[in-house]
């Protein structure tokens, strides 16, 4: 795996090795097809260069190349542990620009839809990163919790994991008493469940000497390189789409933004859990409040989208997701761009990995939560 | 050295509290099924593969292959030949998902006039050949619930 490329004697010591080391593409703690090309130094970290692309799926091209329905689909494939967001934003955006209302009710039944699927994602990262650090126990834990809201998902949307359940102008599907009730029963069952974590992972002392003081991203840093979601919170600025430019159902709904103090991967960790119970808030005040009426407005046949342009901002699990459009009329976009908060993200690691250690540089990649298909598109 | 043992006692106290964590577990039912002797109830609102919808009265498919589903599919996996009876109705001779491509997006089944179509209820389908995942739907649908 590793190619020593230079070697230096000292008078006394030990022979040391500078070498180059790949991690990945294919590497149970890359998360994805990401690959690292480390410069060590025996176990230290000198330099780090992301190499990406493996997972290119020409999502943007495919945009530009079919009628905008048809991308539907592709919306749920990029971000596979969270892709609700995703397809929330690509329709908001397209409904913004054709001026379509969509019914209140199905604006709650999206948030519902989508901070479910946040607390399934913050699960699985969760139990991936402990896997990182070592520790086995917890994923089950996290996979047993996210069965759950997996379950709930599925009987909703159709699917477990890439769900195309969003459509312009509503939803495909009513949230009704019974699933209503089983969501609740899950918010039962969750809010327990977050002492036995605290017991299993906040409190052990393994886990906070792994990741206390490790990888701190100033709030200076975080902001040069675009950092978004959990990571920027983390570093102690509170910055959240849905706080700040609330868009669909958000501004009903009180909710905190947790943030971090440090910046270092074990408030990355705090921030996270937090959001899961702030996202447990959220479904409870939308459940309780969820008006009457219908779950899809009536649209033409045929939605041609008007010459401009537009963006659309959300906040995905792992930080801002923003569509860009750009169109000429026809009902093919002559561009979409989309913002992948994951790219910004892995650039952090450049610059954070260097000198430290081989065993920190993996929690600290962990603790960004990075999804590589996102990433690659 | 005192915040040491502080830490060492703090510290081994977190580790017997995560450990009491597992012990209940060790203890406590399992959560897991041994597939495939026992199988999980099926969510209602899974999604199979689109599957052709029978009238109940006659037997007959609903499908009058207008061919909107064909045209409305994203991936264009879908691929009907048409033919009519001999009082003039059409219906599909030949009705082909090609289920390699299929993303179960759900639009052809939400844009049918006719509700001839329907998610089928099967999930384990391995097959050999990629040829044996292009599916007729009209000799399917018997099996293909
Ligand atoms: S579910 Fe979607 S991809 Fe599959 S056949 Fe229907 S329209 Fe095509
Ligand atoms: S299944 Fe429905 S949409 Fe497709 S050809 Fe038949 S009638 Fe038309």
């Amino acid at each position: 795996m590793g190619v020593a490329v230079r070697s230096t004697k000292t008078e006394s010591g030990p022979i040391h090795y500078r070498y180059f080391m790949n991690v990945g593409p294919q590497h149970p703690s890359t998360h994805g097809v990401l690959r690292l090309i480390i410069g060590l130094y025996g176990e230290y970290v000198l330099s780090i260069e992301p190499v990406i692309g493996y997972g290119h799926r020409m999502h943007e091209k495919m945009a530009q190349s079919r009628p905008w329905q048809a991308f539907l689909p592709n919306t749920a494939r990029m971000d596979y542990a969270c892709c609700l967001p995703h397809q929330h934003c690509y329709l908001s955006l397209i409904e913004q620009h054709t001026g379509i209302k969509v019914p209140p009710r199905a604006e709650y039944i999206r948030v519902i839809a989508v901070e479910l699927n946040r607390i399934a994602s913050h699960l699985l990262w969760l139990g991936a990163f402990l896997l990182d650090l070592g520790a086995f126990t917890p994923i089950l834990y996290c996979f047993d919790d996210r069965e759950e809201v997996l379950d709930i998902l599925e009987n909703l949307t159709g699917a477990r994991i890439t769900h195309c359940f969003f459509r312009i102008g509503g939803v495909l599907a009513d949230i009704d008493d019974h699933s209503a009730n089983r969501i609740r029963e899950f918010m039962r069952r969750m809010r327990g469940r977050f002492s036995v974590y605290h017991k299993l992972v906040t409190e052990n002392i393994i886990f906070i000497k792994r990741t206390r003081d490790i990888g701190i991203i100033t709030p200076d840093m975080a902001r040069r390189y675009g950092a978004t979601g959990p990571v920027l919170r983390g570093s102690g600025i509170a910055y959240d789409v849905r706080k700040q430019q609330p868009y669909s159902a958000y501004r009903d709904f009180s909710f905190d933004v947790p943030t971090g103090s440090r910046g270092d991967c074990y408030d990355r960790y705090l921030v996270r859990v937090e959001e899961m119970q702030q996202s447990l808030c959220i479904i409870e005040q939308a459940l309780e409040r969820m008006p009457a009426g219908e779950i899809r407005a009536p649209v033409p046949r045929t939605i041609r989208l008007p010459a401009g342009q537009r963006s659309f901002s959300v906040e995905g699990a792992r930080g801002e997701v923003t569509y860009y459009l750009v169109a000429d009329g026809t009902d093919t976009p002559y561009r979409l761009k989309v913002r992948s908060p994951c790219y910004a993200n892995l650039n952090l690691i450049q610059e954070l990995g260097q000198g430290m250690l081989f065993a920190d540089m993996i929690a600290t990649l962990g603790s960004l939560d990075l999804v590589i298909p996102e990433i690659d598109r | 050295m005192k915040r040491y043992i502080i830490e060492l006692v703090q510290g081994g106290a977190s580790l017997l509290a995560g450990l009491g964590v597992t012990l209940r577990a060790l203890v406590a039912q399992p959560v897991t099924v041994p597939y495939p002797r026992k199988k999980l109830p099926m969510q209602p609102g899974f999604r199979g593969h689109p599957m052709l919808v029978r009238n109940p009265a006659t037997g007959a498919f609903t499908c009058i292959a207008c061919g909107t589903c064909m045209q409305r599919c994203p991936s264009r996996c879908i691929d009907i030949t048409a033919a009519r009876t001999e009082s003039g109705t059409k219906y599909p001779a030949r009705f082909q998902l090609d289920f390699t491509r299929c993303s179960l997006c759900g639009i052809c089944v939400e844009v049918c006039p006719v509700s001839g179509l329907a998610f089928s209820r099967s999930f384990a389908m391995p097959h050999r050949t990629r040829e044996a995942c292009k599916y007729d739907l009209v000799t399917r649908g018997e099996e293909g619930t």
